[in-house]
């Protein structure tokens, strides 16, 4: 495959991604990082690691997607500056404001220099993620007044919201700036439920870590484990069974509908029509139970693992799912009817919570909010890795970009799901599921894995060091890039309106805060 | 409207039986009296608070008020505030940016108040353990009545939790390990 002409020479990250790999200096790392943005490409990921015990210094580290796939790069950072690009793509700000924080290295041209992922925990001159950084050390709590933008203005008041919410969901802050109803600003505060992953991997062998890749955001546990798994293969030389690709696929797909199937209901409940979550849950809770029956457990967890899954799946069981799936694609079709013809459901939905197109381009909007506004992208037809470049994955999108738009892709998507799910029934070759990874182990190596989530893309970094331990483990969510359009889709929208258009996203804290 | 009758029709009563209090996942000695228990009984009110877990556990006790487990249906019900709340269930790790907020959520709770630790890592801290960024487990922040183990733990177990914290213990029942012993640590 041809690789757009950045001038560097990329290796090929070893695995099944379409990834690549090169050292650049600071001329080449904002030439690369201009050329990618200029080809229409974008940044998924940006973190940082410390080599210093293996000799070398800090780095910091771009994955960014342009046509051919995905280029990681990797600056060796001299001193504790490193040029920013957060002028060439807007999701970087609040990634290098975490870099700040956790590395102790700074972003030149931050637009933002507040912390992002500390508040009290830790000191400003402290920074965890550094190789002498005891993981074990607690620091006194410090006071924590973060400055959030004041919006002044004749009746502008302020509604603080969180971190503990009113609803069962997970902790963050919200701060509305507003002027009757209507929403002049709302600004994010993250980082509550940061609890120390990337840190907690460097104490755990490559094994060990696939458990804990599985519980970054208990939600997406399938797409995460299979990006670690990937990660790990690759680095590792593993050939993985065919069956169990295809299974995974199954189980990534299952996940997918299981979390459209909850969220459908609760944005029926969200706008008053509370027969919506009692059809959704009952649906969701009927998928549960056989995940639980066949694959041992309700949300998949430690389903995949390196070198393959945990467990097979039986040919009575997988006639006993597909039997399920027909009826769940008879029952989803006739909710969708009731939910399309409910004049009072579509008013809450249309227009709420707008997202333009023009605008989800320019801030990198992606994942299922992004192609409810017309980014046209989706890695399981992009860039499909086994099996899903035997299945032809259509693409969800829409136009609209409103909460409308978010559950038409959300339905278009359990069908599509669906019928994956049917095609690896049939098609899944037989054979055995897993195979142990090759003795030895990576050293010195760099591993990544790339997968469509259910709420986008999950990209996941490993590091080796010269022992074939974990040095650096960087799992990044699709939330990074979503959050900031949160704020975007509320503005002029009234406040009880927030929850409908945030459970439309429905973002992850976990897999943001780490 | 026609379509949406004919779908609650064709559903049914999807409820399954509840089930009962389990004696094992109490953490302390019963700290209300009866008399109290027996007011909390029938008409429990219930604030969720997420101190930093991976949203596996929400997951969970979202699914605790489907049909199928219609926690509703047993006069326990979700509220938006502490202070309307007789119990406060907590998933963690507590995280030490979430220490403060959960300090204070169970501060403006009134007494009698009970709590109840949700999960492997609001139970020990699980896989996440403690460190600079976790606090571990529930009970190293608040004191911690019942702890319902799991990754996650089913709604049913979730549901036998509750149900354990607002009965009666019986006489003679063996003492619980108590909240203030900080045997489990990192997990």
């Amino acid at each position: 495959m041809r690789i757009e002409d950045f001038g560097i020479d990329l290796d090929p990250v070893p695995g099944p991604a379409a990834a690549w790999h090169a050292e650049v200096d600071d001329a080449g790392w904002r030439r690369v990082c201009e050329r990618a943005r200029d080809g229409g490409g974008r940044l998924l990921a940006l973190w940082a690691s410390d080599r210093r015990r293996d000799g070398a210094g800090f780095a910091v580290h771009a994955a960014l997607v342009v046509r051919s796939g995905l280029v990681c790069l990797t600056l060796p950072v001299q001193g504790h500056t490193y040029a920013g690009i957060a002028d060439l793509f807007p999701a970087a700000n609040r990634m290098q404001r975490a870099v700040a924080d956790l590395m102790g290295l700074r972003a030149a041209g931050q637009p933002d220099t507040r912390p992002w992922l500390r508040h009290g925990a830790w000191p400003p001159d402290r920074f965890p993620l550094r190789g002498d950084a005891d993981a074990a050390t607690v620091y006194a709590q410090a006071p924590d007044d973060y400055a959030f933008t004041l919006v002044e203005g004749d009746g502008v008041h302020e509604v603080p919201v969180g971190p503990v919410h009113a609803g069962t969901i997970e902790p963050g802050h919200f701060r509305f700036s507003i002027v009757g109803e209507r929403v002049l600003r709302l600004e994010e505060r993250l980082g509550y439920t940061h609890k120390g992953i990337e840190k907690r991997f460097e104490s755990m062998t490559l094994e060990q870590g696939a458990r804990l890749a599985g519980r970054i955001s208990g939600d997406s546990t399938v797409a995460c484990a299979w990006a670690y798994a990937m990660a790990v293969e690759g680095m590792s030389g593993a050939a993985v069974p065919e069956r169990a690709l295809w299974l995974r696929a199954l189980m990534l797909e299952r996940e997918r509908i299981a979390n459209h199937l909850g969220d459908l209901g609760a944005l029926g409940n969200d706008a008053g029509f509370a027969f919506g979550l009692a059809q959704f849950s009952s649906l969701k809770e009927q998928l549960l139970r056989s995940n639980a029956e066949l694959f041992g457990h309700r949300y998949l967890m430690d389903a995949v693992v390196p070198g393959g899954v945990a467990s097979n799946l039986e040919r009575a069981g997988a006639s006993r799912l597909f039997a399920a799936l027909e009826e769940l694609e008879a029952s989803v079709a006739r909710l969708r009817g009731i939910y399309d013809d409910h004049a009072g459901l579509q008013d809450r939905f249309m227009e709420a919570g707008r997202v333009a197109p023009e605008l989800a381009a320019r801030l990198g909007l992606i994942g299922l909010a992004g192609r409810a506004s017309g980014q046209a992208r989706d890695l399981r037809s992009d860039f499909p890795v086994p099996p899903y470049d035997r299945i032809g994955v259509r693409i969800a999108t829409r136009q609209g970009g409103d909460v409308a738009a978010r559950v038409a892709v959300r339905f278009d998507e359990v069908a599509e799901a669906i019928r994956i799910c049917r095609l690896v029934l049939e098609r899944m070759p037989d054979g055995p599921v897993s195979a142990p990874l090759p003795a030895g182990g990576p050293r010195n190596a760099f591993g990544a894995g790339w997968i469509e989530g259910w709420r986008g893309e999950i990209f996941l970094a490993i590091h080796a060091d010269a022992a074939g331990g974990i040095r650096r483990v960087h799992p990044h969510d699709p939330s990074w890039q979503n959050w900031p359009l949160v704020e975007h889709a509320i503005i002029g929208n009234i406040v009880p309106d927030f929850p409908l258009i945030n459970k439309s996203f429905n973002l992850s804290y976990s897999g943001h805060d780490l | 409207m026609y379509q949406t009758i004919k779908l609650i029709a064709r559903s049914g009563i999807r409820t399954e039986a509840p089930p009962q209090a389990d004696e094992a996942l109490r953490t302390t000695a019963q700290r209300l009296k009866s008399e109290v228990l027996a007011t909390f009984d029938g008409a429990l009110a219930i604030r969720h608070v997420d101190a930093g877990s991976c949203n596996g556990c929400e997951l969970e006790i979202h699914a605790l008020t489907n049909p199928y487990y219609n926690l509703e249906g047993l006069g326990i019900h979700f509220v938006a505030s502490p202070r309307h709340a007789d119990m406060l269930l907590v998933t963690g790790p507590v995280s030490r940016h979430m220490q403060t907020a959960l300090r204070r959520t169970y501060d403006a709770t009134p007494e009698p108040k009970l709590v109840v630790a949700v999960g492997d890592c609001g139970c020990t801290g699980g896989i996440f353990g403690q460190s600079y960024a976790s606090c571990g487990r529930i009970a190293n922040v608040i004191p911690v009545d019942v702890a319902v183990p799991g990754c996650p733990p089913t709604p049913l177990a979730l549901m036998q939790g509750i149900v354990t914290a607002i009965s009666a213990r019986p006489e003679g029942a063996a003492r619980g390990r108590s909240s203030g012993d900080a045997s489990a640590g990192a997990g």
